[in-house]
């Protein structure tokens, strides 16, 4: 069956006219799986067996006629930081490779509720800290659109699942563009929602104040709809927010009007900016100005303090988080050493990567009694400082219109800087809504002419998903779907 | 110089875990003693993923310890991390209100024999347990039960000079502590844990001295022996020409001294920042008001209506109330007795000091002891008596009226009764009459010995006295 070329409303409907049974959609999406995975290496954890016994339910659940929400039946996966109860959750650590949670995450549990099929756990960055997916202690995810090529980073593996086919839908999760630029670099839909409206709770913390929750998915509609399946105030994650619009996917329906659409300038005379991003981009300016749009030039000055604030403020988050990572309670401990330091030392030096530790080493050093003034309270600082020039843009504006990064996908093992980008600074376009809590919608502008994913970011004030998905439901639909993949085996 | 020309400064950290229902961050309960690791959570092991909600309970407790403390309850306080490593701590920080604390410049009274003082109170802030270290031959075990227990951390200006006025001032928070009804107070159990801040100066200087922390100091006799030999040994060092070093130091309870743990370069930094996982505490002036109303009444309180109603002495009227218990005790006692001083002195002198730190308990039926006040106060038995009585009280309860009754206890008050006695007395002891009338009051006493002897302790001695001066007068 042809899932691939389906979004997922239609697959609902198929699964409810029964022109086909959830079970077989789902061994549909594994032989995919099985076709492609030796190359692209999305997953960390299948979960076959689970997945056909989710189906099976589904099948019946529908024939008995119940009315079922609706994700229910569609096989999706998750990021491997959101814990599964009785499945492994190894945030792509040696430290975790072994540990199954006791409970699940708030986003699992309703999903589970709302009866999605899950496929498995999906690669990526350690920890979630990195651009690349290269820094997962278990294997490396290639780029479905170019094998040859990263597919992004920390989701990196839900993004190569869903761009492959590997999964109808994916979470990943967000700190600062973790979502929406693997999102762009393999051509898929990527929502960094308003910080709060996804529960945390079960979600490894790398940087709390900064990371959130999105869906990944091939089309806007899919992504509006699995939104719907996640935005529900817990109360038990302290930073948890009510959503304030209805349903995602209805407002995408709303009358497209005259929006507002904020051109920030100086974002786009950066010098690493490739034309490949530049252009599609420009392009999509004009197609929003020919429906209707007022596109208007903004003054955006904070773009490069963000970098350093956004470092600096989700290190020493990060550091502080992770040091729970050490041996004594759960995880890898490791089997070296005679004191009590030894057994922090050694299982930390063994089961931690590179990144993780230069991450962990910059927050010691940005919190410590002689730096936190120059470092952690200026970035706090700057922090505020960007949330104000943003509130104050959206006065005027209902979206901005910004790269997501300014290269598309580099070669495995290199850095951007071989397409002339910088290993840090190239996805800085996608540090603001971060350090703001705005949402952040990455969607596929086009592809290159070597045929790489280009993704464009729409930005917006603090509960602005809906106008989100319906400016980037307006580009879709007069431009279609990216054509799949052609490397992956169908 | 000598010792005397030194003057104690004192500061005190005092831990008060709080018995809330449950833990500060999490839904499992605080139960003291529960079997190893029984109560325990993803949120309060530190788990990926598992995020802390603040228990509001807590923040309650928190204000009830400000209104009590006249401190400012601050409508905005933030959580920090503090962060360290030890197996205790399974997030690897604690989680702890360095910055913004939720309560700030409060204070206590606190009266002595030499009157009253005020003790500042710079900050109460809210904070987490730690768990517990269980070491034996084969290795260490955790008890992640204590873990996430809420605890208040009262900080007091360096106001206390003696020994004496930092116990008094010890006593007066566990007072209020219990009579708030947020902790047990027990220093045993660990609900009321002490870090003495302590320096020395010269008597009329203003500068303070270099400070001095002595950890964890678990029961009040300890306080004042840990101030006692500090102070003794940083004199010494400064009389022998000596520097002290802003360190830490432990006390010893078999050696009654002060051990150096570290100084202050090898403190560890703790990298405080704000706890991102928790929003800021607010609180409004009407939940402040709210609180207010469900404070019972505090020492002080009663401690006034006490003075005023019974005619008692400050002193008196503050060792009444600094025990929550026995202030109770005595307002259920006083209701059975129309003579309250009399309770009041033998509360003070013969039960007191079976109110102990750590029990909650009364030691004794407190209507008897009204009734055996009512008993002094009519004569109807001497002190002697009541003594022996309060003692018996003291193991198991019983009628005091009946008890005298059929014991034949009661004070013997009538003269022709005594007389035959008196008379004999008078007979028996030649040379303490001669003494007496050649001037030596104190002779007497043995005589009145003698009637008491004789009456098995029952006569009234007042009267046993007088009958005895006339009658050798006569």
């Amino acid at each position: 069956m042809d899932y691939r070329s389906m979004q997922i409303h239609q697959l609902a409907d198929g699964l409810r006219s029964r022109d086909f049974s959830s079970r077989e959609l789902t061994e549909a999406v594994f032989t995919t799986i099985e076709q492609n995975e030796p190359t692209i290496g999305a997953y960390i954890t299948l979960t076959h067996d689970l997945a056909l016994k989710q189906a099976d339910r589904v099948d019946e659940l529908l024939s008995e006629g119940r009315v079922l929400p609706a994700l229910a039946g569609i096989p999706g996966a998750l990021k491997d930081n959101i814990a599964t109860s009785d499945i492994r959750t190894t945030n792509a650590s040696k430290m975790l490779a072994d540990f199954v949670p006791p409970y699940d995450a708030f986003v699992w549990r309703v999903l589970k509720q709302q009866e999605i099929v899950l496929a498995g756990k999906t690669n990526l960055d350690e920890f979630a800290a990195g651009h690349s997916t290269e820094t997962s202690a278990f294997h490396i995810t290639r780029n479905p659109y170019d094998s040859t090529r990263v597919p992004g980073g920390s989701s990196g593996g839900s993004a190569a699942a869903v761009a492959s086919g590997e999964a109808c839908f994916a979470l990943g999760t967000d700190t600062g563009g973790s979502v929406r630029q693997p999102a762009a670099l393999s051509g898929i839909v990527g929502m960094r929602p308003t910080y709060g409206l996804v529960s945390r709770r079960g979600v490894t913390s790398f940087s709390s104040s900064l990371d959130q929750v999105g869906p990944m998915t091939r089309s806007v509609r899919d992504n509006a709809l699995v939104l719907d399946a996640l935005a529900f105030f817990d109360p038990k994650d302290a930073q948890s927010v009510a959503r304030r619009t209805e349903s995602f996917v209805d407002a995408i329906k709303h009358p497209f009007g005259q929006p507002v659409i904020g051109w920030p300038q100086s974002y786009f005379e950066s010098d690493d900016l490739l034309d490949d991003v530049k252009k599609p981009l420009k392009r999509a300016r004009d197609f929003y100005e020919s429906i209707g749009a007022r596109i208007v030039p903004i003054d955006l000055k904070t773009l490069d303090a963000c970098m350093a604030a956004y470092y600096i403020l989700s290190s020493a988050e990060g550091f502080s988080n992770l040091n729970r990572f050490d041996g004594v309670h759960y995880g890898r401990r490791s089997e070296k050493g005679e004191t009590l330091e030894d057994l922090y030392l050694y299982s930390r030096s063994e089961g931690l990567g590179a990144e993780v530790k230069r991450r962990i080493l910059l927050g010691c050093f940005a919190l410590s009694r002689e730096n936190y003034d120059d470092f952690y309270l200026k970035s706090a600082k700057v922090r505020t400082m960007v949330i104000r020039e943003f509130e104050e843009t959206f006065r005027t504006c209902d979206a901005i219109l910004a790269p997501v990064t300014a290269t598309p996908a580099w070669h495995l093992g290199t850095h951007p800087e071989e397409m002339g980008g910088n290993k840090y600074s190239n996805d800085r376009f996608t540090l603001p809504p971060s350090l703001t809590g705005m949402p952040a919608l990455a969607i596929p502008a086009g592809l290159t002419d070597a045929g790489l994913p280009v993704g464009m970011q729409l930005i917006g004030p603090r509960f602005s998903e809906g106008t989100l998905y319906r400016l980037a439901a307006a580009y879709e639909d007069a431009h279609g779907l990216l054509p799949l993949p052609a490397e992956v085996k169908a | 110089m000598s010792i005397n020309d030194y003057e104690r400064v004192i500061g005190l950290e005092v831990h008060v875990e709080l018995n809330t229902k449950h833990k500060a961050f999490c839904e499992c309960p605080t139960t003291f003693g529960a079997p190893p690791n029984s109560q325990v959570c993803p949120v309060c092991l530190g788990m990926p993923g598992a995020l802390p909600v603040l228990n509001r309970e807590v923040v309650d407790f928190a204000i009830k310890a400000g209104i009590a403390t006249h401190c400012t309850i601050e409508s905005v306080s933030r959580f920090d991390r503090k962060n360290y490593f030890y197996p205790d701590s399974p997030k690897a920080y604690q989680t702890t209100q360095n910055d913004f604390p939720i309560c700030t410049n409060g204070y206590v009274e606190v009266a002595s024999e030499e009157g009253t003082r005020k003790i500042r109170i710079s900050q109460i802030h809210m904070e987490e347990d730690a768990g517990k270290l269980i070491h034996h031959s084969e290795g260490t075990e955790i008890d992640c039960n204590r873990c996430g227990v809420p605890l208040l951390e009262i900080v007091s200006a360096p106001d206390a000079r003696s020994a004496e006025e930092a116990v008094a001032y010890l006593r007066k928070l566990r007072a209020i502590v219990r009579y708030t009804g947020i902790s047990d107070g027990k220093m045993n159990e660990g609900s009321l844990r002490c870090d003495v801040n302590l320096s020395v100066r010269k008597k009329g200087d203003e500068a303070f001295g270099t400070r001095v922390e002595i950890k964890n100091i678990n029961s009040f006799n300890f306080v004042a022996r840990a101030i006692e030999s500090e102070f003794k040994r940083q004199v010494e060092v400064l009389e022998g020409g000596g520097q002290l070093v802003q360190e830490t130091r432990r006390f010893d309870e078999k050696t009654g001294q002060t051990y150096s743990m570290r100084s202050k370069e090898d403190a560890s930094d703790y990298r405080y920042f704000p706890d991102p996982d928790l929003v800021p505490v607010r609180v409004t002036r009407e939940e402040v008001e709210a609180i207010r109303k469900t404070i019972p009444r505090m020492a002080d309180e009663r401690k006034a209506s006490y003075m005023e109603a019974y005619q008692l002495t400050p002193y008196e009227a503050e060792r009444l109330t600094e025990d929550k218990e026995m202030s109770d005790f005595f307002e259920e006692a006083v209701a059975h007795t129309s003579y309250p001083k009399t309770l009041v002195n033998v509360l003070l002198t013969d039960v007191s000091p079976s109110f102990t730190e750590d029990t909650v308990e009364y030691p004794m039926n407190p209507i008897s002891l009204g009734v055996l006040a009512d008993l002094l106060g009519n004569d109807e038995i001497n002190s002697n008596t009541g003594r022996r009585l309060v003692k018996a009280l003291l193991e198991n309860d019983f009628d005091p009226k009946a008890y005298v009754e059929e014991h034949q206890l009661a004070q013997i008050n009538d003269r022709t009764v005594l007389e035959p006695t008196i008379q004999a007395a008078v007979a028996a002891n030649e040379r303490a009459v001669k003494d007496y009338l050649g001037g030596k009051e104190t002779a007497l006493r043995a005589i009145i010995g003698f009637v008491m002897k004789k009456t098995q302790g029952k006569a009234n001695p007042l009267l046993v006295e007088t009958m005895i001066r006339e009658a050798i007068e006569e």
